[in-house]
């Protein structure tokens, strides 16, 4: 592009550069997780919040050794979810405060780029956190099963559909009025199934079930994935235009 | 370089753009002025392909909006009133991000270089939650041009600056933003504008009400232009 | 200003006069169950308004997909209209289950995969309305209302399959019943005449009181453009 007011010494290029989507994905994840690693605001406030509801739930439950065979998963299960709305929330409400949201949609990227960045973000959050409270658990209540491999499997399926959600819904949320409370509410409900596949298959493998019985949920939970994988991708546009 | 034909934008059933034909030469250093509400910002965020338009035609930097918005935005630059930047970062982090964002190849040379001309190569390995707002407000400069832009955009980048901040803001958008690039600024600041810009355009009621250039101003100055542009 | 439409009025009329031939069908017409006895009788009022609810669901999800693709506020209406419809609807079908539930399972309510569906079903409605209800801007209310109808939609029959996974004791009446269903029974000739009116009837229903939400929508936005055209 020819201006006449350019000088000598300065001339924008006329190259177009554009980052892959893989790239733009990539660079979002790393500064999220470089802003997280110097706060570690998030992080906190979901293993701090986990290890309350955990103490919670063993006085609401007596969580004796007979009770605990049955509640584990679930207990586990709500611990998640909640502590999980707690980063989602928080995650997206840096993106807006400060008007950062507009500077990612300023880039020459595609929009679901974004998406998956702040989902894969979200989920090493979630993935952390639990990282730290499954054996935390483990250790309070003698409970050696979780660290089989596909009990693990079910954590990180499971994860992978509520976070998948959660950060769509996020996205919308930080955009109301309501949006301190809203997330919940909306990712609640629409979360049920991913989230009671997960407490029916964990569940089972903590009680001795055989892999083939608890396919059932399993195959579940990998329709869910896939689906509201699919379905986020394909609106976050919605979400994020104006 | 911008060029917009009968642009209209309703929310819901507001207008807030009723057939704004406006258009840019490359190397304009355009102020857009205009009371409150006058959908300046609205105007700004639609070059900016933030926001869709109802009807009507855009073109920024020779691509169309919103069907090549990729493109459009590869070539753009905007400072906007909040400073786009992530408080638990670097200055060095911050603009390495926004680097990879526009698909930068080597861009620690270019950092350098944008620390250097917005002068805070002293403060690189600072967080930006230590900054003052002025010097975010700088930093957002650096942001803006870090894939050196063809169009910048400035909404409003006055906004919460005192006295000493926006003088030294108006030295780096001098020099560094709008430097041989083709300007829009939103402003209320009559006298600032009237310092930067070579042309002025009034935003009034969802047109344009008015245009003059700098060399237009002989016996009267700006201030009286734009009271006239409003009462007409 | 519009008049109310004479189709409109006239289904007014039948839908009156189907629900008053749908009661007699149910409490007098249809012979009394031997088992269950009258209470029984609830069960074609409660089949037919879940079929209404179910429809009412679906349509919003559809038309969620619809307006995502237009971007026509027509759909947005339908839309709101099938969800605030069904919810009523399903509200009735969760009423008239527990008054059933009572005698037949000795409980008000159980956590059957239909009962725990239908439970969730009105949240993700609830949630509905207070997402809309957050939003100033009509265009983006409508986009995201149809973003979260369509996950609602998607995610109501994933609900269903999982807690089909833990128990079930809800008869099922139309096709296979599982062997632990409950309170389940054959329909006579004459049931089946009061069964399918009222699916007839609560579908009449349905539309006419999806038409005058519908309308209702039209008229308030209506109402709205005048009221910005008399403050202009």
């Amino acid at each position: 592009m020819k201006t006449e007011t350019n000088t000598a010494e300065h001339r924008p290029s006329s190259i177009i550069y554009r980052p892959s989507f893989f790239k733009a994905t990539m660079a979002i994840v790393q500064k999220d997780l470089a802003a997280e690693l110097r706060s570690r605001e998030l992080l906190s406030a979901m293993l701090v919040f986990s290890m309350l509801v955990i103490l919670i739930f063993n006085f609401a439950l007596e969580l004796d050794v007979k009770v605990r065979q049955s509640v584990t998963a679930g207990v586990l299960w709500t611990t998640f979810a909640f502590a999980g709305t707690l980063g989602l929330n928080r995650s997206m409400a840096v993106e807006k405060d400060r008007g950062c949201m507009d500077g990612l949609l300023l880039a020459p990227v595609d929009r679901s780029a974004i998406f998956f960045g702040k989902a894969i973000s979200n989920l090493a959050f979630m993935l952390i956190v639990e990282a730290i409270v499954l054996p935390l658990y483990a250790l309070l209540y003698n409970e050696t099963r979780i660290f089989q491999p596909s009990f693990l499997g079910v954590i990180l399926l499971g994860s992978i559909g509520y976070i998948a959600v959660g950060t769509l819904l996020s996205a919308m949320s930080v955009q109301t009025r309501t949006r301190d409370v809203l997330l919940p509410i909306l990712l609640f409900p629409v979360a049920v199934p991913v989230l009671l596949a997960s407490v029916k298959a964990s569940g089972g493998l903590l009680n001795g079930a055989t892999f083939a019985e608890i396919l059932a949920p399993l195959n579940l939970l990998i329709v869910y994935d896939v689906i509201f994988i699919a379905v986020a991708f394909m609106v976050f546009d919605f979400v994020v235009e104006e | 370089m911008i060029e917009t034909k009968k642009l209209v934008k309703r929310f819901g059933l507001k207008t807030i753009l009723r057939g704004v034909d406006f258009s840019v030469e490359p190397g304009e250093f355009v102020a857009l002025l205009g009371p409150n509400g006058a959908g300046k910002t609205t105007f700004l965020r639609i070059l900016a392909s933030l926001s869709r338009p109802s009807l009507g035609s855009v073109k920024v930097a020779g691509y169309s909006l919103p069907n090549e918005s990729a493109q459009v935005r590869a070539k753009l630059g905007v400072v906007s009133h909040m400073p786009l930047l992530y408080p638990d970062l670097t200055a060095e982090e911050n603009l390495q991000f926004y680097a990879r964002m526009y698909g930068l190849m080597d861009y620690q040379l270019r950092i350098t270089k944008v620390l250097e001309m917005v002068g805070l190569e002293h403060r690189r390995k600072d967080l930006i939650r230590t900054f003052s707002r002025g010097m975010q407000q700088r930093l957002a400069i650096g942001r803006a041009v870090i894939h050196d832009p063809e169009v910048m955009l400035f909404d409003e980048p006055y906004t919460g600056l005192d006295q000493d901040a926006s003088e030294m803001l108006d030295g780096v958008l001098r020099s560094v933003a709008a430097e041989g690039r083709t300007v829009v600024m939103t402003s209320h600041d009559l006298a600032r504008a009237e310092d930067l810009a070579t042309r002025f355009d009034i935003l009034s009621r969802g047109v344009i009400a008015a245009s003059a250039k700098r060399t237009d101003f002989k016996n009267t100055n700006l201030l009286d232009f734009y009271k006239k542009a409003l009462t007409d | 200003m519009q008049s109310k439409p004479i189709a409109l009025t006239i289904l007014d009329i039948v839908s009156i006069i189907v629900l008053g031939v749908a009661t007699y069908l149910a409490l007098v017409f249809a012979p009394t169950e031997l088992v269950m006895g009258d209470v029984q009788r609830v069960f074609y009022f409660h089949v037919g308004t879940a079929w209404v609810g179910l429809v009412g669901f679906v349509l919003a999800a559809v038309s969620g997909i619809a307006y995502l693709i237009t971007k026509n506020m027509k759909w947005d209406r339908f839309e709101v209209a099938a969800v605030e419809v069904s919810t009523m609807f399903f509200f009735i079908t969760i009423v008239l289950g527990s008054i059933w539930a009572r005698p037949a399972w000795n409980t008000w309510w159980t956590w059957d995969p239909r009962l725990t569906t239908a439970a969730v079903t009105e949240l993700i409605y609830i949630a509905y309305f207070m997402l809309r209800q957050g939003i100033e801007d009509p265009d983006k209310r409508a986009r995201f209302g149809a973003v979260y109808a369509l996950l609602g939609g998607l995610s109501a029959p994933i609900t269903f399959m999982v807690i089909r996974l833990f128990r079930t004791i809800h008869p099922v009446v139309i096709g296979n019943a599982s062997a632990e269903a409950q309170g389940g029974f054959d329909m006579t000739a004459d049931m089946r005449t009061a069964f399918f009116f009222a699916l007839f009837a609560f579908t009449v229903i349905f539309i006419d009181m999806m038409w005058h939400r519908i309308r209702l929508s039209s008229l308030q936005e209506k109402v709205e453009e005048l009221k910005l055209n008399v403050s202009m």
